[in-house]
């Protein structure tokens, strides 16, 4: 497959062809205030090219889901910044430099260009599979719902759930539920899918179905950012992994380099522990 | 492994045979209430003080039908109001905006805190408080006036003073049913790039009606019998006064108290039924809830994997019938 499930993010700026999709630039999150703050993200610069499959790994509470959730402005960034395809998320910097917070509108716009997949699936309980995938290419859109159905039956078809197209989320494993939610994603045609632990609320036999779509996804050309335990997702698919320690990047690098020679001596203790 | 033993045989195994415990105690339980029931009955129907046939004879009557009709009215058009006001309260709960959320607790504060009847001698008493009604700015003009009594006549107050009172109720029970609602809902839903309002109309309130029909219901059963309080405005057509006025005028208040209470047990049992119908379908997506109502259930052919036969194997079990299904048990938060 090639880049053509990938189309062309119509009517908004694109930037250089050699901009990197997801530019994150002194990036900090600080949740709460005063003496309750806590500093979550810590600096972080991060830089996924186009097309790139970027693994984040690190030990829990290390700020990776908040990194992800920040890509997608789940959460708003305390400082620094984040660019999606050469468009800056959440702010507008005026001639005079004076910074704006966009309007909800805006937010809602940039939102749903980026795809996002979360550890607990988060499927509508009170649609279909189908009904699910439909949903946000109709009231996001404004897509017929002719149009949306035939799009969703072809994105079901491809995470290999045509047949339960019909089904009810609490009808569904977990296998099925995270594939019905990636194409729920697919179908907005993302720029940018974010996975957010998307296999680690899956029983052990389940694991394997998600990753394949997971992988076939990569091979498409789709620009990846996943937070994962899968080492062997990571060595596999990965272009880059990024290993976070207490809020920062501590290394990073192609996944031979980071996962076979680590140098860093917390990222040496944490794949003793995972592998 | 017990899952084993299961594979070879494709018939299922004849259930087990066994006399059943001895229970003295149910029969003799069962015989007293039996016979504490035939004499409420023999009481209730060899009374010739309670003059059923006069019951009969007015349960019918124009006046009595007519007044049926009004209660209903009442009823629903107050309960439609509330609940209109209710969604728009819980909402402003939890607005971002504080002066939203102090209004909306203020508003339940006040409407629940007093009593209905003392609301309704209110609505009833408005035209005396403010003679016209203006529409303008506030401390300068008026552009329209109108004579309060011919806007709120005595049926518009009854409506009014009971919607609104009901309204704060039903937002305490339209908040919890939103707060009910997972925020991984919202938070997907934002992520797919929905605005807040579409994401409140479109995913959270469907899913928070699982929450919030139950007890609704009961409001509204409530509120059918709560119609009998407008006399305080004074609004006179409703059944409770209908029949005790028809009561007085003919000497037989007891006959004519039972038309009343007959009427309200019918148009409750028929209010049950529609409870029952309006949870199955919004019970639909949840497991173990009688869903499907409206839409297709899960087709029973195909692999079926992990919890894919989640629902039919709960059809099963209450088809076997050793579980209690009852359609008119209430559910308050």
């Amino acid at each position: 497959m090639s880049a053509t499930t990938v189309p062309p993010s119509d009517g908004m700026p694109d930037g250089l062809p050699d901009a990197p999709m997801v530019e994150a630039r002194g990036l900090h999150k600080v949740f709460g205030h005063g003496a309750d703050a806590l500093h979550v993200l810590r600096g972080v610069d991060l830089e996924v090219p186009r097309g790139a499959v970027c693994v984040v790994l690190g030990p829990s509470g290390s700020g990776k889901s908040t990194l992800l959730r920040c890509f997608n402005e789940l959460e708003e960034i305390t400082a620094g910044s984040v660019h999606v395809d050469g468009e800056r998320l959440g702010y507008r910097e005026d001639a005079k430099g004076v910074l704006h917070r966009l309007h909800p509108t805006r937010i809602a716009a940039q939102r749903s260009r980026i795809g996002m997949v979360f550890q607990r699936f988060h499927l509508f309980g009170h649609q279909t599979a189908l009904e699910n995938v439909m949903e946000a290419p109709v009231q996001v859109r404004g897509l017929s719902r002719r149009a949306a159905r035939e799009r969703a039956l072809e994105l079901l078809d491809r995470v290999g759930l045509a047949d339960r197209v019909d089904h009810y989320p609490v009808q569904l494993s977990g296998g099925q539920q995270q594939r019905v939610a990636i194409a729920r994603a697919l179908a907005m045609d993302p720029d940018l899918m974010l996975f957010d632990e998307p296999t680690s609320a899956l029983d052990p036999e389940l694991v394997g179905e998600v990753l394949a779509v997971m992988k076939d996804l990569a091979a498409s050309g789709m620009t990846m950012v996943v937070v994962t335990h899968e080492i062997g997702f990571a060595r596999e698919v990965a272009d880059h992994v990024v290993f976070m320690d207490d809020g920062a990047i501590v290394e990073q690098g192609p996944p031979a380099q980071v996962l076979d020679s680590p140098s860093e001596p917390r990222l040496q203790e944490f794949l003793a522990h995972v592998l | 492994m017990p899952a084993e033993t299961a594979r070879p045989g494709t018939a299922l195994p004849e259930p087990l045979r066994a006399r059943p415990v001895p229970r003295p105690g149910r029969w003799i339980s069962g015989a007293v209430v039996l016979v504490l029931a035939a004499m409420v009955v023999n009481a209730l129907v060899t009374n010739p003080n309670f003059r059923w046939d006069t019951v009969w004879l007015y349960l019918r009557d124009v006046n009595v039908v007519r007044g049926v009709g009004w209660t209903l009215v009442l009823t629903f058009g107050s309960m439609a109001i509330a609940v209109v006001l209710a969604v728009l309260l819980a909402v402003m709960r939890r607005s971002d905006n504080p002066v939203m959320r102090w209004v909306s607790w203020v508003y339940i504060w006040f409407f629940r805190g007093t009593p209905i009847y003392t609301q309704l001698v209110f609505w009833g008493l408005i035209s005396v408080l403010y003679p016209r009604l203006s529409l303008g700015v506030p401390f300068g003009p008026e552009l329209l006036v109108v004579d309060t009594r011919t806007v709120i006549t005595a049926f518009w107050a009854a409506l009014i003073g009971l919607a609104l009172n009901e309204a704060a109720y039903l937002a305490e029970i339209v908040r919890a049913g939103l707060g009910s609602v997972d925020a991984g809902q919202a938070e997907a839903a934002r992520a797919l790039g929905m605005k807040e309002g579409k994401i409140l109309r479109r995913i959270v309130l469907p899913q928070a009606m699982r929450v919030i029909v139950p007890p609704t219901g009961n409001e509204t059963i409530s509120m059918l019998k709560t119609t009998s309080l407008v006399v305080a405005v004074p609004f006179t057509l409703e059944i409770t006064y209908a029949t005790s006025a028809i009561g007085s005028r003919t000497f037989q208040p007891i006959p004519l108290l039972i038309v009343a209470a007959l009427w309200y047990l019918l148009i409750t049992s028929v209010l049950m039924v529609g409870q029952h119908h309006l949870e199955r379908h919004y019970g639909r997506g949840v497991a173990g809830g009688s869903g499907g109502g409206r839409r297709r259930r899960a087709r029973p052919s195909g692999t079926g994997g992990p919890g894919g036969g989640r629902l039919g194997r709960q059809a099963a079990i209450q088809r076997a019938g050793t579980t209690r299904e009852d359609p008119f048990v209430e559910v308050t938060p």
